[in-house]
């Protein structure tokens, strides 16, 4: 640096360099030799056809008449339309308990809270057929988004504590079953069987009961398996081992078939809950593995200081071990989750009316949908990848949050 | 003199077939302060360990402050609570910030209040002079700060004795001195302290008794005077010659 520049500060130097004018970014990036230029020639010439050839598709070929007439099915499938506001008074607890997570945690939860608001919004004001194009389901899409903001406003107060919304949330996996299933024959909440449930009620069930049920198990096989009890140790070896080593589709089918076998005739578990009992057990298995992954990254240093300060070895996992080993293997875990929530597709083959099961319903169900396969498959795909970027979207702003303070 | 607050008679420790500990013997009065020296692989580091039971000894006796270390868990719980332990690496807690870092285990292990707690672990951020880090992670401050945090995580439990492993061998050296200044003013409020360092500046000014430790014994002992000016044994005087050419 000169004399004179450090003395009087020269702005101009300082400043980092201006980003280049389009033009000069395009020469530099796409077109810098020859070989380049043409590379980038049919790129765009590709894009621009296929991207063409699949709008064309999407707005004048396409006949979405499989989607549209009667999108309720994709939601709740066979549920008996007299008791529909019962899957309504879940969703609605499930709009109101994710608004007040936001007001409580705000970041990643005003995210979920938007989208979830939006969502609902659009399915508000689209245009839909069939039951989807009352008066009462636009009311009531639309209502929710209030309700949204209503949860952020109570869960923004001071004497909310995040340990409300977390019983909040634990009371909804508990209550929202039992709302949807109903007791006995009465009139207030008379039983609808799980065989009637369909669509993307029954995939989030699957998924997110999943994922609930699976984490903590396969946290716990996943200590077990690093334990020093042999017993306790060969039984969680065993069981992570047996179950990686058998197909999803195997363990359905022994879940909902074989299952049934073993127990008592008088006690015959719902359809339903045994397909989620072999998605739980082998996601579990999974989980634990990426977990015992994590465990392994927390270094030796620290259980020994966790000790050293009086922490029993309860504690010391607790406190210092797990939440070092969870962070760690976020992405892996998250990665796990999707492909469990896309697996729930496989329940189709123990009868359950998952998403894609509806969509097959569908198209048998009248002889001028037989040749719209496509439509209905690009649009449960388009389901899919909405919810599964979601997710990972999610996990990577969760990475983000997490990671202050890491080395 | 009071009785031994630390009594070990004759402490044996095997890794596998390699012996590191061949019959310690060391009495430890309240308000000592012990410098530990010796060559790596002396078994310096396996010893102090072995006081708060991160390593299990297998021979001999170790008592602390009346009770005996045995497998019996609630012995070895009451005397984790009665020793604080500070190390090379400093091992504080990455997904805490300072703050919980030293109030963890008094809220979880003392059963204080969340308030009571940060109370005193703010009196301590203060008394090793860095009271404006409560809020930072571990990650963000330097060593001889994480140090300093790691020293205040042991005092919050309020020990009576402090272990402290090689505590400035892994810093900077700009930044032993701050770490040394913490340590020179516990040694002098009159905490008994078992340091392994071969900060020999320290040792002289702050040891009452020093340890030369080579291949899991005790090769000599005394005061630093002895020990610097007087030394027996010829490892001694070859090993002082050695790191004291370096100072």
């Amino acid at each position: 640096m000169t004399d004179s520049g450090s003395t009087q500060p020269e702005s101009a130097n300082i400043r980092p360099p201006s980003p280049p004018k389009l033009l000069v970014w395009l020469r530099r990036n796409l077109f810098n030799s020859w070989p380049n230029s043409v590379l980038t020639l049919l790129a765009v010439g590709s894009i621009y056809f296929v991207g063409r050839a699949v709008l064309e598709w999407a707005f004048f070929t396409a006949d979405w008449r499989p989607v549209t007439n009667n999108p309720m099915l994709y939601l709740v499938g066979q549920y008996p339309r007299d008791q529909i506001w019962r899957v309504g008074a879940s969703l609605l607890l499930v709009s109101f308990l994710t608004g007040m997570s936001w007001g409580e945690w705000r970041g990643i939860m005003r995210t979920f809270a938007m989208l979830l608001a939006g969502g609902l919004a659009v399915l508000g004001i689209i245009p839909a057929g069939g039951q989807m194009g009352s008066l009462a389901v636009h009311v009531f899409f639309l209502i929710n988004v209030p309700v949204i903001f209503l949860g952020f406003l109570l869960g923004s107060r001071k004497f909310v504590t995040g340990s409300w919304v977390l019983g909040g949330w634990l009371f909804s996996f508990l209550v929202i079953p039992f709302l949807l299933r109903g007791i006995g024959d009465g009139t207030v909440l008379p039983t609808v069987e799980t065989s009637l449930w369909g669509g993307l009620l029954v995939t989030l069930i699957l998924a997110v009961g999943g994922i609930l049920l699976s984490f903590p198990l396969g946290v716990l096989l996943a200590l077990g398996r690093r334990s020093s009890l042999p017993v306790i140790k060969i039984f969680c070896v065993m069981f992570i081992e047996g179950i990686r080593g058998v197909p999803l589709v195997t363990i359905l089918f022994m879940s909902s078939i074989i299952l049934a076998l073993f127990l008592p005739p008088d006690l015959r578990i719902d359809r339903l809950v045994r397909a989620l009992i072999g998605m739980t057990i082998f996601s579990a298995a999974y989980t634990a593995e990426n977990v015992r992954g994590g465990l392994q990254a927390v270094p030796a240093g620290q259980i020994e200081a966790a000790k050293a300060v009086g922490l029993n070895n309860f504690q010391t996992t607790l406190l210092v071990v797990l939440p070092q080993a969870l962070r760690a293997v976020i992405p892996a875990i998250v990665g796990q989750f999707i492909s469990l929530f896309k697996d729930t597709t496989l329940a189709i083959i123990v009868a359950i009316n998952e998403l894609l099961n509806i969509g097959k319903s569908i198209l048998q169900s009248d002889v001028e949908f037989l040749q719209l396969q496509l439509e209905v498959y690009v649009f449960i795909a388009a389901v899919f990848w909405v919810l599964c970027y979601l997710m990972s979207f999610a996990s990577r702003r969760l990475e983000t949050a997490l990671g202050i303070g890491e080395r | 003199m009071s009785d031994p607050i630390i009594i070990c008679r004759d402490v044996e420790k095997w890794f596998d077939d390699f012996q590191a500990l061949k019959g310690i013997d060391m009495e430890v009065h309240k308000g000592e302060v012990i410098v530990i020296f010796g060559p790596s692989g002396s078994g310096k580091s396996t010893f102090i360990r072995t006081i708060n039971r991160i390593e299990v000894h297998q021979r001999g006796q170790i008592i602390v402050d009346g009770m005996e270390l045995t497998h019996d868990v609630r012995n070895i719980a009451a005397i984790r609570s009665e020793i604080g332990m500070v190390f090379q690496l400093f091992n504080l807690f990455p997904h805490l910030s300072v703050l919980q870092n030293i109030t963890l285990a008094p809220i979880w292990v003392r059963k204080w209040s969340k308030a009571e707690a940060e109370e005193i672990a703010q009196q301590l951020l203060e008394r090793v002079g860095i009271p404006e880090q409560a809020d930072k992670f571990p990650g963000q401050l330097s060593g001889g700060q994480q140090q300093r945090v790691a020293i205040a995580r042991a005092l919050a439990m309020q020990p009576k004795i402090m272990l402290f492993d090689e505590p400035t061998s892994a810093l900077d050296p700009e930044m032993i001195k701050e770490v040394l200044d913490v340590m020179i003013e516990l040694a002098q409020s009159g905490m008994t302290m078992i340091v392994i360092t071969h900060e020999m500046g320290f040792a002289r000014a702050v040891a009452d008794r020093m340890f030369f430790f080579d291949e899991g014994l005790i090769v000599e002992s005394g005061t630093p005077d002895d020990i610097f000016n007087n030394p027996q044994e010829d490892r001694t005087k070859l090993f002082l010659s050695q790191i004291l050419t370096h100072d």
